[in-house]
């Protein structure tokens, strides 16, 4: 079942949020020892929840609209009293006094929180092999990674431990393992769902969004956690958006254009498999046989995404991730003075791709690095929001893979950092403009593992590019992506 | 303020001083959170998890903070910017974050001056907004943190609003910079932005300290002195700091680049962090708040918010009194007592400036002169000169005016203070020539000495048999006269 239908039958008093959190507590019983999709299962707190849900149906008020529906929530989502770990040893220990903007509102819908999701540590990575405690496995393939950031999130959402999660997409952390994973992910527009709680890794491209089955109910995820928030500076001054009413409005005259240089158009990036290509093809022929008027756009810059996040990402994540220093919380390693203090705490309490990235961000902005390099991939990002504009003129969404491949195995691409972050190639300018995206499971790779095709749109388009992307889950349902 | 004398440096040598003043903005709430922005309060009580900087914290810009800032630069004849926040990033126990927001290249104002009371114009460079970081307390160990066997920190104060305002290194003596840190805090007070509390800290100011020889243009390594925490402690920080570079030239050596930590107890200061291996603090735009913009209607109803400041007022009654007679100084404690629109009003009204100057510098000298109207105080100045009151009666009067706030004519009626016609004078100043031929002879013949013992005694004389109604001047006057005559 899926999480509104789920919702419709505990508010028609059909069926109890406590029966259906146990379903789902017994999958994970079953399984997760497997997959390792949760680094905490929250199921005191769920059933407290559940049962709240359950009177409230009892006493004829509406819980909300994800009535009883269990959501795991990332474990970079603050929540209170509960531990919060970003997968890093360094927040040992750290229990926050408050829950994030998105954990509240999720409680306000009626859903039923069951667990944190394990992730690369502090969102660092894209296949969730760089968590503290251990990778999560793709409920695919147990050889496979889930992809990553937000690898535990997926993992849950494939593996039917939760009909949603939340995840956060700082380059791709949503989509690209949503697509290896095979549901749905989006990154919404940056200022659509408050950042309040998340424990930030680059402050100017991470963003909450949804994981789900289906694109509605990503969409009801969305439109339940969205939103202006007062306690977020560059959240958006707008209500949620409104996705489930337009969701069925099809693609008949929608401008679509295929991003020439993430789709392996000519001058493009390289590295994306034949099967990836071909299935992107297929989807936007699709489109175009809904009725869509289909172009090839290019968007030069695109391809220049990828070093100008490994610049901006890192820089900004050498001084947000500062803050552990073992002073306050977390991971204390004593020494002799202040200082060696904090190098210890630092040394023992963060992992190698961490250091790496702080130590990349911290040369990116030194004095006499910061022109050449900081200074210039702020002008990169610049220059691909000018193109984005450009490209939207002519077409109202753009198309392309959302991960170079499927599913890879665990260690293959852990030796040469490089690898890895080419994974995030084609997700990355969506983050460096701000815009939206989506990512839809459409058909299986040659090695039979998920394929994602990603739909992209301008600032707060998220109606459009939803309601594409419900075009390509329908094509997919009825067979049209073999 | 204090008017001293400015200590020498050796021959030769001249003072380039640049001052960086941190004033804490007295704000009801802190600059990014909704906690108390309050001084003295228990450790640890105004704290949250955003000025805690506890990880997924988000802060959010106080608009009141914003506009006292903009306010304060509008008073330093700043450019109002739209700006930017920015992070500096070092570690450091009582900072929450491990960097401060603050603002780097694109602050709220820049470019502003404050001109002294005598004409000195110093730049200032910008006055920008920040965050206060917490409070540590080295515990053993000296109290310094290396050797401190524990350290408390309070996060109260992290947080608190604070604009840094940075002068160009253009003071050229320590009684400028003196007057700079002064008039600093005569605008912070006048604008309402700070209680301007040297002692509690609200007020902080950091000296940037280099000699060079006179005339030159150059600017030499300077050292930046810490912990002052009154506007004497910095004349003396200062002093101390150009004499130990000048003999440190003297004697072929040159100063380190460094902080140095004023001890004001022992009157002297002792080397701090070496700037040399300073931190790159590796600044960039913070992302978690957006830009301050603020539009062309909110800079005008800054400026039409704004009071008058001390300088103009100075500048105001500076224009209606003779300069000759009545000194900076003295135009300066009249508008520091806040005495000048008084004044001002009864100049206006047709009393003597001069008169009206003195009459509020040494004989108005209270707290609460509310109850005197302009009117009453000019009418009272124009008896005075007008010889219908003399100097002794006048005083008098002007002492009954501020407790009941009455006009003059009626008390000096009361009193019994009639005007006293000259004629009537001098026939009594005749008489009493006649009485004392010997005191007489002494006025006339005597040396200085005697002259001026004579004058007190007979004016002595008239003073008690006219019961003070005399004018004092006048009998002296009349003295003069009889003894050339």
């Amino acid at each position: 079942m899926t999480a509104i239908e789920l919702s419709a039958a505990v508010r028609s008093g059909e069926r109890r949020a406590v029966d259906i959190l146990d379903e789902h507590l017994a999958r994970i019983e079953e399984r997760d020892g497997e997959i390792h999709a949760f680094n905490l299962v929250t199921a005191d707190l769920a059933r407290s929840q559940a049962e709240a849900v359950d009177s409230a149906v009892a006493e004829g008020r509406d819980p909300g609209p994800l009535a009883g529906v269990p959501v795991a929530v990332k474990d970079n989502t603050c929540t209170r009293g509960i531990p919060t770990t970003c997968s890093s040893r360094i927040l040992d220990g750290w229990l926050p006094p408050y829950n994030a903007t998105v954990v509240d509102r999720l409680a306000a819908a009626g859903a039923v929180t069951i667990g944190k999701t394990n992730l690369d540590e502090f969102a660092m990575g894209s296949s969730t092999e760089n968590s503290a405690f251990g990778p999560t496995r793709n409920p695919h393939d147990t050889s496979k990674v889930p992809g990553g950031s937000s690898g535990g999130s997926a993992a849950a959402v494939a593996a039917e431990f939760a009909p949603l999660a939340i995840g956060s997409d700082t380059g791709g952390s949503i989509r690209q393992p949503a697509a290896l994973c095979g549901v749905v992910g989006a990154k919404p527009t940056y200022g659509v769902v408050s950042r309040y709680g998340l424990i930030a890794f680059a402050s100017s491209l991470d963003q909450i969004g949804p994981f789900a089955t289906t694109v509605a109910d990503a969409a009801v995820l969305l439109e339940s956690i969205g939103g202006h928030d007062p306690r977020d500076s560059t959240s958006i001054e707008a209500p949620a958006p409104s996705l489930l009413d337009v969701l069925e409005r099809g693609v008949d005259g929608l401008r679509v254009g295929v991003l020439t240089e993430l789709a392996g158009g000519p001058g493009g990036v390289e590295g994306i498999s034949p099967d990836v290509i071909a299935r992107t093809a297929q989807a936007v022929a699709a489109l175009e046989a809904a009725g869509a008027e289909v172009s090839e756009v290019s968007v030069p810059s695109a391809t220049l995404g990828l070093t100008a996040y490994y610049l901006i990402a890192p820089a900004e994540a050498s001084s947000n991730l500062s803050r552990y220093d073992g002073v306050r919380y977390g991971l204390r390693v004593d020494a002799s003075t202040t200082g060696e203090m904090n190098t210890a705490s630092r040394s023992a309490g963060f992992g190698d791709e961490v250091k790496r990235r702080i130590m990349l961000g911290t040369y990116a902005l030194s004095a006499g690095y910061y022109d050449a390099f900081y200074g210039k991939a702020l002008k990169v990002r610049t220059l691909i929001l000018r193109d984005f504009a450009v490209a939207y003129e002519k077409v109202d969404v753009l198309v392309t893979p959302t991960s170079p491949t499927t599913a890879f195995g665990f260690g293959d691409k852990t030796a040469d950092p490089m690898s890895m972050y080419v994974n995030d190639v084609c997700t990355i300018p969506s983050n460096l403009s701000g815009h939206p995206a989506i990512s839809v499971p459409f058909g299986v790779g040659d090695d039979g593992l998920p394929i994602g095709v990603q739909i992209l749109g301008p600032a707060q388009s998220e109606p459009i590019i939803f309601s594409v992307a419900a075009v390509l889950e329908d094509v997919a349902s009825k067979g049209g992506a073999r | 303020m204090t008017w001293s004398i400015e200590p020498t440096l050796p021959e030769g040598w001249e003072l380039v001083v640049g001052l960086e003043v941190h004033v804490e903005l007295a704000t009801a709430t802190k600059l990014f959170c909704g906690c108390a922005n309050r001084f003295g309060s228990e450790p640890n009580t105004n704290i949250c998890p955003v000025c805690l900087g506890l990880p997924g914290s988000l802060p959010v810009i106080n608009g009141t903070a914003v506009k006292y800032a903009m306010l304060l630069g509008r008073a330093l004849q700043c450019e109002v910017r739209p700006s930017v926040m920015a992070r500096k990033n070092y570690f450091y126990p009582d900072m929450p974050k491990d960097y401060q927001t603050t603002q780097y290249d694109q602050p709220t104002n820049s470019d502003g001056e404050l001109m002294l009371a005598d004409g000195f114009t110093v730049g200032v460079e910008r006055a920008h907004i920040e965050e206060d970081t917490g409070k540590s307390t080295h515990v053993g160990g000296g109290g310094r943190i290396n050797d401190a066997v524990h350290s408390l920190v309070d996060y109260n104060r992290a947080g608190v609003p604070l604009v840094e305002i940075v002068s160009h290194p253009c003071l050229d003596t320590i009684e400028h910079a003196k007057a700079y840190v002064s008039g600093l805090r005569d605008i912070l007070l006048a604008i309402g932005v700070s209680d301007a509390r040297m002692e509690e800290g609200s007020m902080r100011v950091d000296a940037n300290v280099s000699v060079r020889p006179v005339g030159s243009e150059e600017l030499r390594t300077r050292c930046e002195l810490k912990n002052i925490n009154s506007i004497r402690s910095m004349g003396r920080a200062i002093e101390y700091e150009a004499l130990r570079q000048i003999d440190l030239y003297s004697n072929g050596e040159s100063p380190r680049q460094e902080t140095r930590h004023w001890d004001e107890a022992a009157g002297r200061s002792t080397p701090g962090r070496s700037k040399e291996d300073a931190d790159d603090y590796r600044y960039f735009q913070e992302p978690d708040l957006v830009p301050l913009v603020p539009s062309a209607a909110e800079v005008a109803a800054i400026d039409d918010a704004m009071p008058a400041l001390p300088s103009a007022r100075r500048s105001a009654l500076r224009q209606l009194v003779p300069a000759v007679s009545v000194s900076v100084e003295v135009i300066a404690t009249l508008v520091d007592r806040g005495q000048d629109e008084l004044a001002i009003a009864a100049i206006g009204k047709g009393a003597d400036p001069e008169k009206v100057v003195t009459r509020l510098q040494h004989d108005l000298a209270v707290d609460d002169f509310s109850k005197i109207t302009a009117g009453a105080f000019a009418d009272l100045i124009r008896m005075e000169t007008s010889g219908e009151l003399t100097a002794t009666q006048a005083k008098q009067v002007l002492s009954e005016m501020v407790e009941t706030g009455g006009e003059p004519r009626p008390i000096a009626e009361s009193r019994g203070f009639e005007a006293m016609p000259t004629d009537d004078l001098a026939g009594l100043v005749d008489q009493l020539i006649a009485d004392h031929p010997e005191e007489w002879s002494r006025f006339v013949g005597g040396d200085d000495g005697d002259r001026k013992k004579m004058q007190g005694f007979f004016t002595g004389q008239i003073m008690s048999s006219t019961k003070g109604q005399a004018d004092g001047r006048a009998v002296a006057d009349l003295l003069a006269q009889r003894s050339a005559g």
